[in-house]
C-alpha cells in the first residue's frame, strides 16, 4: 500500500482553469435523446376507441372519451402520467406518440389534465 | 465505570445524517458503541399488495419503481420470474441488451456509493467528481432507453428498445472514458492516505460471520466470499460472457470500496463483450397477457447484491402474490453486528458501506403505543383490525366479502 498525501491536489488545481460540468439551465438547454419519454401527443384520427392504452396504463393517466361518431378525444393526466410510454406500445393504431418535450412544470394542477381532441390538437396551454 | 454511563440515543427516522426514514438506537457507553437496535418500517409503501390488483404489465412499472438506483434490478427480477411461469423463450438479443443495461447500471450505482462514501467520510471532493463522472453513464442510459432513472426498458418476453449500431459506438466511448476515470479512482482509493487510513478496520465482519449473517453483495465479497448471482446462478446473458467474481480480504469498509472499485472494471469489461458479441434478431417474443397458473422465484445481481423476487401467478392477468428481497434487508444484521464495540463516528460509514436502500426493504408492521410500548403485528391480527377499523369509521362491513379467506385465517 503506497500512501501518497495530497493526491487529489492536482485534479483540485486542474479543475479551477476547466467549465463548468454543469449547464446553465434554462438559458441552455439540454438536448433530450430521441427516444426520451416526455410529453406523450395523440392523433384523434387515427384513434379507434379500443381503449387498450387506457387499460395498460399504470397509473390510470389517460382516458379516450367517445365524442362522436368514429371521433375519440384522449385526456391525458400530466401530473399523474409516469411517462413509461407504455401506452404508445399497446396502441396497434400508432395513435399516441412520446415527444421529448419535458419542459411540463405548472403553477395550477388543473392545467396538467390535457385534452386532445379533433378540434384541438395541442393542448390551449404550455 | 458506572452503569449510569451508559447512554442510549436515537438516530433517525428524521436525521441530517439519513437520507431516508430509518430509526437507530444506539447504546454507548462513552464513544463506543454497545449495541444498536435498527427498525425498519418507515418507508412502507405497500408495493407488494399494490401489485396484486394490478396487470403484469402495470406492475413491471411499479416494480421499478422499488428503488431508483437499482430499478432495472428489480425490473428484470420480477420479469424473469414472469416468464418462467408463462415459459417464455427470451430472444438472445434481449437478453444481452439486458446484460448491458444491468451493468450499465451498475457503473452507475457503484460510481454513486463511491461519491456518497467520500461524502460520508467528509471527502466531497471525492463526491463531486465521481457524480460529474456517474453523469456520462447517466446520459448514456437515457439514450439507450429513454430514460434516466426507470429505464422501462423490459417487457415481458423481451425488451423495449433495441440498441442501434450507433449507439453502441457511443456506449464504448463512454466506457472508455469511464475506465480512465475508474483507474484514477482505484489509484486514489490505493494511495490516498485520507481514504486509506479512514476506512482501514472500520465495519469488520469476519469471513465466518459473513457467512453466518448472510450477507450479500459487495459487503460479502469483500470478506472473501465469492458470492455472486450472475456466476452462481447466471441470468440473462451471464453464463455466456466471461468475468471474474472480484473479493477482497480486508472485511471492512476500505475492502467494499476497493470491491466495488474493481467491479467497475469488470462491467467494463463485461459491456464491451456484449457489445461486441450481442447477436442479431427479434428483441420480444408475444406474451400473454393472462400468465398460467405457477410460481417461481427469480434472483439477481443487483450493485447492492442478491435481489430475490417470488411471483406467484393463478392464470389471471394480475398476479395473486409478489414477494420482494431486497439485498439491503439481507445486509441489515450484518451492520448491527459490524457496529458493536465501534466508535459512533463510525457508524454513517459503515451503514453507507453496505449501500443500504431503506424504501427497498421495508415491509414490516408493528405499533407504538405510548403506555404499551412497541408490538409487532401478525398478519391475521392486521387483516382483522382493518376489517373492524372499517367497519366502525366508515360503516362497511368488508366481513362477509372476506369470510373464505378469514376462515382460513382464522383456523
Ligand atoms: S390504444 Fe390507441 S387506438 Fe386504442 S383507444 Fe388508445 S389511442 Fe385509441
Ligand atoms: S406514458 Fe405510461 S403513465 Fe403516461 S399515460 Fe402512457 S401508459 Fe399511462
Amino acid at each position: 500500500m503506497k500512501k501518497n498525501p495530497g493526491m487529489m491536489f492536482w485534479e483540485v488545481l486542474k479543475s479551477f482553469f476547466k467549465k463548468p460540468a454543469t449547464i446553465k439551465y434554462p438559458a441552455e438547454k439540454f438536448d433530450m435523446p430521441d427516444k426520451y419519454r416526455g410529453k406523450l401527443k395523440f392523433y384523434p384520427e387515427k384513434c379507434i376507441g379500443c381503449k387498450m392504452c387506457m387499460r395498460d396504463c399504470p397509473t390510470g393517466a389517460i382516458t379516450i372519451n367517445k365524442i362522436g361518431e368514429k371521433e375519440f378525444e384522449a385526456e391525458i393526466d400530466l401530473g399523474k402520467c409516469i411517462y413509461c410510454g407504455q401506452c404508445v406500445d399497446s396502441c396497434i393504431k400508432k395513435a399516441l406518440e412520446i415527444t421529448q418535450d419535458v419542459e411540463l412544470a405548472q403553477f395550477d394542477r388543473n392545467k396538467l389534465k390535457v385534452t386532445f381532441s379533433a378540434q384541438n390538437k395541442e393542448s390551449p396551454e404550455k | 465505570m458506572h452503569d449510569s454511563h451508559k447512554f442510549k440515543i436515537p438516530i433517525g427516522p428524521q436525521h441530517p445524517a439519513l437520507k431516508e426514514p430509518e430509526s437507530f438506537s444506539v447504546a454507548l457507553k462513552g464513544e463506543k458503541i454497545l449495541g444498536v437496535d435498527i427498525r425498519l418500517g418507515y418507508n412502507h409503501r405497500g408495493i407488494e399488495k399494490a401489485c396484486e390488483e394490478r396487470t403484469y404489465i402495470q406492475d413491471m412499472y411499479l416494480i421499478e419503481r422499488i428503488c431508483g438506483i437499482c430499478s432495472h434490478a428489480h425490473s428484470t427480477a420480477f420479469i424473469q420470474a414472469v416468464e418462467e411461469i408463462a415459459s417464455l423463450e427470451v430472444p438472445k438479443r434481449a437478453l444481452y441488451v439486458r446484460t448491458i443495461i444491468a451493468e450499465l447500471e451498475r457503473i452507475h450505482s457503484h460510481l454513486l456509493w463511491l461519491g456518497v462514501a467520500g461524502h460520508e467520510i467528509g471527502f466531497d471532493t471525492l463526491l463531486m467528481y465521481t457524480w460529474r463522472d456517474r453523469e456520462i453513464v447517466m446520459d448514456i442510459l437515457a439514450s439507450i432507453t429513454g430514460n434516466r432513472v426507470n429505464y422501462g426498458i423490459n417487457t415481458i418476453g423481451g425488451v423495449r428498445r433495441d440498441i442501434s449500431s450507433d449507439q453502441m459506438k457511443k456506449v464504448l466511448k463512454a466506457v472508455d472514458l469511464l475506465e480512465e476515470r475508474t483507474k484514477y479512482y482505484i489509484e486514489l482509493g490505493l494511495e490516498e492516505t485520507t481514504i486509506i487510513k479512514r476506512l482501514s478496520g472500520v465495519g469488520v465482519l469476519s469471513y465466518e460471520d459473513t457467512l453466518k449473517l448472510d450477507a450479500v453483495g459487495p459487503t460479502a465479497r469483500a470478506s472473501g466470499v465469492a458470492r455472486d448471482v450472475r456466476k452462481d446462478d447466471p441470468y440473462a446473458a451471464y453464463g455466456e460472457i466471461p468475468f471474474e467474481v472480484i473479493t477482497d480480504n480486508h472485511s471492512d469498509v476500505y475492502g467494499r470500496t476497493i470491491v466495488r472499485l474493481k467491479e467497475l472494471m469488470e462491467s467494463f469489461k463485461l459491456v464491451r463483450d456484449c457489445a461486441k458479441n450481442i447477436p442479431d434478431g427479434p428483441i420480444a417474443v408475444k406474451a400473454p397477457r393472462k400468465i398460467p397458473a405457477g410460481e417461481a422465484i427469480s434472483r439477481y445481481e443487483a450493485p447492492r447484491g442478491e435481489d430475490v423476487h417470488y411471483v406467484k401467478a393463478n392464470g389471471t392477468e394480475k398476479p395473486e402474490r409478489v414477494k420482494v428481497r431486497a439485498p439491503t434487508l439481507a445486509n441489515v444484521q450484518a451492520v448491527k453486528h459490524m457496529l458493536k464495540d465501534r466508535f459512533l463516528a463510525d457508524m454513517p460509514i459503515v451503514i453507507a458501506a453496505i449501500d443500504p436502500c431503506f424504501s427497498c426493504t421495508d415491509r414490516l408492521v408493528s405499533i407504538e403505543y405510548s403506555n404499551r410500548g412497541r408490538e409487532v403485528i401478525s398478519w391475521k391480527d392486521l387483516h382483522n383490525y382493518s376489517i373492524n377499523w372499517h367497519r366502525e369509521h366508515n360503516g362497511i362491513d368488508f366481513t362477509g366479502l372476506n369470510k373464505k379467506y378469514l376462515d382460513r385465517i382464522n383456523k
